[in-house]
């Protein structure tokens, strides 16, 4: 049994009068891949944006019950909110390098950070790059604008990006969804060999990727979280009824 | 019949042959009219810069351009007021700049009141459309009298800081919309601050836009002649602005001030025309310049 590093404890999510998450609980293990499954609209893209609090960007958003991350309430007052997002990464459904050099997107956290270093950049930009499979593509134009990779490239580019900065966890919002097979094989892979060291949490639409990649799986419906558990166990022997319509795909 | 040959035509951009004659004709007509409208455009602003410059350039010489007029000598000079529009332009910018960007940067970036950003939008709009001989009228009872500053200079480029103002926001916070917001999304996810976003990512993807505020309030400021009437004075002599006080009291005409009094009080067009390549000239070299800065901190 791993630790649990993010814990969900009666957590309530409203935007506006619209009830978006309705009293999750959920302990989520550190350094495995949890898929968070569901239709459109079933609230796991909005749970995923929880933890690393970019549901504040959006105004009217109140949240009820406690999310923890190690331990720590991360909507406590007097919480560092730049401090939370460094240690838990974000990629999104589209890719968003920065319009500026490959090089200066992935040295944007570091030097956000306040890492000036000449020499310690360089060193975190290749680190990164290979960790998100990249380097060999493009170490020869780290100088070129990011903006003239191709899309799976941008989105490996920006799993660096996120990489560049140390995180703990690293939450994949569809991250794969806008690409061709390929790519999104190759992040995949990657997803599956960054779990040594780093713990994800993927929203995905599709199932066989949940299946094929994930150790855990939650499933998520109508803003309720109906089952959490092994993604094996999930998958073959769901327990609840509406669980198994899903994976089955009688709905969704 | 003809609907679809039409359509079809205008899909494949088959050549006029295949179009019904009423539909040729249609097709020239229109063009010739095209035609006509852009080479009229074109043409009165050839005659406009062509009249300038035939009657303007003439009267142009180095001691125009670099002494003040004399009565004594019986020579003219405009550096005075080259030397007051320039103070013009620089100190209105340097005050309309901070306030407008950063106006803009609260109410795109910051505010949450959408409402209330909303009306102050509208605000703002109705005010750049205001004719611009109430802001003089406003900027002289206001700076001129009751803050006791006098016709001076820069009661003028107070007066042109409010003119200006919202120009230099409406274009600013135009050009921050168009920033995607998976950059800002982008930004944030990795920790930065919100001003850090802004400075880092936000504002070097908008610099254009600003420079285009900046290109167009420039426009606004060498073109205003009523504000400066008001509220600058319209005297013709050499100001020292490194005197002590002169950049407080200075007062005197800017260049569109001298081409009014040139015009309308002396009867002397020539000059007005000189002064008017002047001025053409240095709107000209404002633009190339503004556009310039834009791209070299569009490269950084």
């Amino acid at each position: 049994m791993s630790n649990t590093i993010i814990q969900a404890k009666n957590l309530n999510l409203y935007y506006g009068e619209n009830h978006a998450l309705k009293n999750i609980c959920l302990d989520l293990p550190e350094r495995e891949i949890t898929a968070l499954i569901g239709p459109s609209g079933c609230g796991k893209s909005t749970f995923l944006r929880t933890i690393n609090r970019m549901n504040d960007l959006i105004a009217g958003v109140r949240i009820e019950g406690q999310l923890l991350y190690r331990g720590e309430d991360v909507y406590a007052p007097g919480q560092s909110v730049t401090d939370l997002r460094r240690r838990v990464g974000m990629v999104f459904q589209k890719a968003n390098p920065f319009p500026m050099s490959i090089y200066d997107n992935i040295a944007y956290g570091p030097r956000t950070h306040g890492i000036r270093s000449r020499a310690k950049l360089d060193e975190i930009v290749e680190s990164s790059l290979r960790g998100a499979a990249l380097w060999d593509e493009v170490y020869d134009r780290l100088k070129k604008s990011a903006l003239g990779l191709s899309g799976g490239q941008q989105q490996r580019l920006c799993i660096a990006r996120a990489l560049a900065v140390k995180p703990d966890v690293l939450l994949m919002d569809e991250a794969t969804s806008a690409l061709d097979p390929i790519s999104t094989s190759k992040i995949e892979e990657l997803a599956v060999d960054l779990k040594k060291d780093y713990t994800i949490i993927m929203v995905t639409h599709n199932m066989q990727q949940a299946a094929r990649v994930s150790d855990k799986t939650a499933f998520f419906l109508l803003g309720e979280m109906i089952e959490f558990g092994d993604t094996e166990t999930l998958f073959s022997r769901p327990s609840d009824k509406r669980t198994e319509d899903y994976i089955t795909g009688r709905f969704g | 019949m003809e609907k679809t040959a039409s359509r079809s035509a205008g899909k494949s951009r088959v050549k006029n042959g295949n179009l019904s004659p009423r539909r040729r004709i249609y097709e020239i007509v229109m063009r010739a009219l095209l035609y006509i409208s852009s080479g009229l455009t074109v043409a009165l602003l050839l005659f406009i810069i062509g009249t300038i410059l035939v009657d303007g350039v003439p009267g142009l010489s180095w001691q125009f351009l670099t002494t003040q007029e004399s009565v004594i000598n019986d020579t003219n000079g405009i550096l005075p007021a080259i030397q007051n529009t320039l103070y013009v332009i620089v100190v209105t910018l340097i005050i309309v700049l901070p306030l407008g960007v950063g106006a803009a940067i609260y109410l795109t970036e910051y505010a949450g009141n959408r409402r209330l950003v909303a009306a102050i939008e509208y605000a703002t709009e109705t005010l750049a459309g205001i004719p611009s001989i109430l802001y003089a009228l406003v900027g002289m009872l206001v700076f001129c009298q009751m803050m006791g500053l006098g016709k001076t200079l820069l009661a003028g480029s107070l007066t042109l800081v409010i003119m200006t103002l919202p120009t230099i926001i409406r274009t600013t916070q135009e050009s921050l919309k168009t920033v995607p917001q998976s950059y800002r999304e982008g930004a944030l996810g990795l920790g930065a601050g919100r001003w850090h976003m802004i400075r880092t990512i936000v504002l070097p993807s908008s610099i254009d836009g600003i420079v285009t505020g900046c290109i167009l309030a420039i426009g606004r400021i060498v073109g205003e002649s009523a504000v400066l009437m008001f509220t600058a004075g319209m005297s013709m002599t050499m100001q020292d602005f490194f005197s002590s006080g002169g950049l407080i009291d200075s007062s005197g005409a800017t260049l569109t001030v001298a081409l009014y009094v040139y015009a309308k009080e002396r009867a002397d067009f020539k000059l007005a025309m000189s002064v008017a390549v002047v001025l053409l000239c240095i709107t000209l070299c404002i633009n190339l310049a503004a556009k310039l800065v834009g791209k070299r901190l569009k490269k950084k």
